[in-house]
């Protein structure tokens, strides 16, 4: 007893009693990386092994440059295809599918009381389908392909309360937002978050995956939302496998407890060049902004679109305003339900599924002295392709009506 | 990793992220550590790579490397010539990448005070000592785990000698 949800998924892995702070080698039930497989399969052939040790674990999903934006990308892209024949990898997805951390979701990978890693800093969005998931680097991929298992340390975990009814035109972005903004970009630096409270019980798994891929944003090693019966109606025909629900003890120990209530939460911005830099949004109100951007692994599924769509209905826009669903699954019904044709009438551009502009890899790169106004997860200098411009971070019906007024606006003064 | 670090300071702040360190655009070209050693922070300070000599030592404030996974933003300042950084914190992803990269990550918030920039400094690895112009400091010794990687020079080389 007393454990928390992290302390019970490495005991269950490493078949040993461990508390926080233990040091332990453990196998990933999953290890996802996306563009950067091509680098992870050098760094895998130069180990010495020649075969991918559990090639049904392996999971790789081409999204941060597609399609191809320049020759040495579409190099990456066919190495990566290379390899994965070579070493039978069944669970790849090509530039058709959309944001790795949307597909493997979406896929049924993310499952309660898994542990999943991935070359990527917001492998924690699947915690919000109670998976202990955290990022990790490039070798660390290329030795789980190798052998299997990784070190890791077993983090200690502060609990994130959230309590309240959400108010009008507040979302979990905003939540997230204002979190960070509290507790600063450190505040969970190397400890595992779990949210809890009665907002977050009633929250959809889509709307749970911005908190828990905001984690990644506090410093978090993963952020975790015990599974409920939303989690479970979200899995059914969808997981791969059969699963075990994993919670903390009631008597477990966390290392800190911060609670908050949704009702003194308005809407929220990041304001450049860090994402605990918090303004509400009144203190911003009219930052003329050059571009919106509309989706990422953070904000562009099904909800986030049309939360855009409803904001944008019969109205032009007056910056250059990017859309990108995460997923072609996002797109598809994005289109079938009129969303994709509200965007477009508005004068918005649709791009494909995929990072897009988010990482200044690919699309929309802006030049000096312009702004972004974004749904992104990062505001970092330079973050955007260009170390002279500005990005400010929203939720996608703030970024939406900027995009129309061409500057930061409260929804609030305009309903 | 021999057991001892000597070498002249780069200091700077806290929250240094990784897309100042190695900027996202250069993510997903290929690239070898020399190269990647060209962009380091490129985005905090330009003249940097310029300026540093191989053995020199980056200390930093909190939360040092925080942001992406990318490994690069370890190995481009290791191979830029900087044998171990000493910090505040350390973001966690930074922090294993550091390791695994084989270039010590060291948590010491009282040296960091005490260390000016361009100030001579000694990293003792065995014994859990930094020694300074302003004295010496302590700092709590790594797990056997960590060890043993930064002995092999990085979690490849540790997996090589190991499978």
């Amino acid at each position: 007893m007393r454990k928390t949800f992290v302390e019970k998924v490495f005991s269950n892995k490493s078949g040993k009693d461990v508390r926080a702070g233990a040091i332990v080698s453990v196998e990933p039930d999953y290890v996802m990386s996306h563009d950067n497989a091509a680098a992870i399969s050098g760094t895998f052939k130069k180990i010495g092994v020649s075969r991918i040790k559990y090639p049904e674990r392996v999971v790789i999903i081409l999204d941060h440059e597609v399609p191809a934006p320049k020759e040495s990308s579409a190099i990456n892209h066919k190495e990566i295809r290379n390899f994965v024949k070579e070493q039978n990898i069944q669970n790849f997805f090509d530039i058709n599918h959309g944001i790795c951390h949307q597909i493997f979701t979406e896929q049924g990978f993310a499952m309660p009381g898994k542990l999943i890693v991935g070359s990527d800093s917001h492998t924690t969005t699947y915690g919000a389908l109670g998976a202990l998931s955290a990022g990790i680097g490039r070798s660390e991929v290329a030795a789980i392909w190798a052998t299997g298992e990784l070190w890791f340390s077993v983090p200690e975990t502060i609990k994130i309360v959230i309590n309240g009814i959400m108010p009008k035109y507040i979302t979990p972005k905003d939540i997230a937002l204002y979190i960070i903004g509290k507790i600063g970009s450190d505040g969970a630096d190397y400890k595992a978050v779990e949210f809890s409270g009665d907002t977050i019980n009633r929250m959809t798994v889509p709307e749970r995956m911005v908190l828990s891929n905001m984690a990644a944003e506090m410093g978090a090693k993963c952020g975790y939302t015990p599974p409920d019966h939303n989690t479970f109606d979200y899995l059914r025909g969808r997981a791969k496998s059969e699963y075990e629900s994993l919670y903390s003890d009631e008597d477990a120990v966390f290392s800190n407890i911060f609670k908050f209530n949704v009702e003194d939460v308005s809407p929220s911005v990041a304001k450049p060049h860090t994402v605990d830099n918090l303004a509400s949004i009144k203190d911003v109100e009219g930052t003329k902004i050059d571009q919106a951007l509309i989706g990422t692994c953070t904000n562009g599924r099904l909800e986030d679109l049309r939360a855009a769509a409803e904001v944008m209905e019969g109205k032009k826009v007056k910056v250059r305003t990017l859309i990108i669903p995460a997923s072609r699954t996002v797109y598809k019904e994005a289109i079938k339900s009129g969303i994709i044709e509200t965007l477009v009438d508005s004068g918005a551009i649709i791009l494909n599924p995929g990072c897009g502009p988010c990482l200044g890899a690919h699309q929309g790169v802006m030049a000096p002295g312009e702004v972004t106004f974004s749904t992104a997860n990062r505001n970092f200098k330079g973050r955007m392709g260009c170390r002279d411009a500005e990005i400010y971070l929203g939720s996608p019906v703030t970024v939406a009506l900027a995009a129309l007024t061409g500057e930061i606006t409260d929804p609030r003064r305009e309903s | 990793m021999n057991g001892k670090f000597e070498g002249k300071v780069w200091k700077y702040g806290d929250n240094i992220n990784t897309d100042v360190i190695f900027p996202g655009k250069y993510t997903y070209q290929k690239m070898e550590p020399e190269e990647m050693a060209k962009h380091a922070l490129e985005d905090l300070d330009p003249e940097f790579v310029s300026k540093v000599s191989e053995g020199d030592i980056l200390v930093a404030g909190k939360n040092f490397g925080m942001g992406s996974s990318r490994e690069q933003a370890a190995i481009a300042i290791k191979y830029a010539g900087i044998n171990v950084i000493i910090a505040r914190s350390f973001s966690r992803i930074y922090f294993r990448n550091a390791i695994n990269a084989g270039m010590p990550a060291i948590i010491a918030p009282d040296a960091v005070d005490a260390i000016k920039e361009g100030d001579k400094v000694i990293v003792d690895m065995e014994n859990g000592k930094i020694i300074t112009p302003k004295g010496e400091f302590t700092f709590p010794s790594y797990p056997a785990t960590v060890m043993n990687i930064l002995k092999k020079g990085g979690l490849i080389n540790f997996i090589k000698a190991n499978i």
